[in-house]
């Protein structure tokens, strides 16, 4: 009972305010702290890949960041879902403040791929399926962040932004299972919950921090620019 | 230990162009989003 009270007491932005700028603060300093474990993993612990040599050091932002592109879609979906059904303003601003840091990893998951992809398959880009999924779903980022700039009133940006967002989403596991559903040039996925990883320990967790880090990095991120948003609107 | 010396870290066994214009990309575009961050909260306060 308490508990409940307590989430419709956090779901008023002025509430929620403060507590953002408190968790924003700390994710940054975690995220920080992780990334330079990450990357001293990465690049002095992990070995050279048998392979593709030094090259392959490039997975260690390339799948956070890909990772992070999928699930920052679906968790602003989510949000802005809410937002639709319950009428909550915070719900909807946390949709629009976590829209450009999803376009952003999306962009860094496509270029880092694209500098990967030249030197292990000889080309920056090709049209397979992964590939084009991705690029969709940076369109879709960028369509929500347009149509909610377009319009004026911020309830109705929601609203419009929040369709958008909702039937994209079925664009996110079309990107995860490309690569087994159709016979694509990129890889299958080398981590999954229901195997062993297929790569070495020191580079999964090389990979792991990093993602961790961006993890922490697009929350510190998403609530520093709801803080901006909740200024602005009320 | 992997690199001999900083000249073959920087080398990235002859990758250096594809693995810093990466690392490279990201941190630009990172330390990007925190400059706007900041500037709107800045100007959000005010």
């Amino acid at each position: 009972m308490s508990a409940a009270i307590k989430w419709y007491w956090f779901s008023s932005p002025q509430t929620f305010f403060p507590l953002a700028g408190k968790i924003a603060r700390w994710s940054a300093v975690g995220a920080g702290l992780l990334a330079a474990a990450g990357l001293y993993v990465g690049f002095f612990v992990a070995p050279t890949d048998a392979q593709q040599g030094e090259a392959y050091r490039i997975i260690f932002i390339h799948v956070p960041a890909a990772w992070m592109s999928m699930f920052l879609y679906v968790v602003m979906a989510f949000w802005a879902g809410i937002g639709l059904a319950f009428n909550t303003r915070l719900s909807s601003m946390m949709a629009s403040a976590i829209a450009p840091t999803g376009a952003l990893f999306t962009f860094l998951a496509l270029w880092t791929g694209a500098l990967w992809g030249r030197p292990t398959w000889g080309a920056y880009w090709v049209w397979d399926a992964r590939l084009t999924s991705e690029l969709i779903l940076l369109f879709l980022y960028l369509g929500f962040m347009a149509l909610q700039a377009a319009i004026d009133e911020p309830r109705r940006a929601d609203r419009a932004g929040a369709l958008l967002a909702i039937v994209g989403v079925v664009n996110v596991p079309i990107i995860y299972y490309s690569v087994t559903w159709w016979n694509t040039l990129h890889q299958g996925a080398s981590v999954s919950l229901t195997r062993a990883p297929s790569m070495a320990s020191t580079m999964l967790t090389g990979m792991l921090l990093m993602a961790l880090a961006f993890w922490l990095y697009s929350i510190a991120a998403s609530l520093a620019r709801v803080r901006c948003i909740i200024k602005e609107r009320e | 230990m992997n690199w001999g010396g900083w000249s073959e870290f920087w080398a990235m066994g002859g990758y250096g162009f594809y693995v810093w214009g990466a690392y490279g990309v990201t941190c630009a575009g990172l330390a990007v989003e925190v400059f706007l961050l900041r500037r709107r909260t800045r100007e959000a306060k005010a």
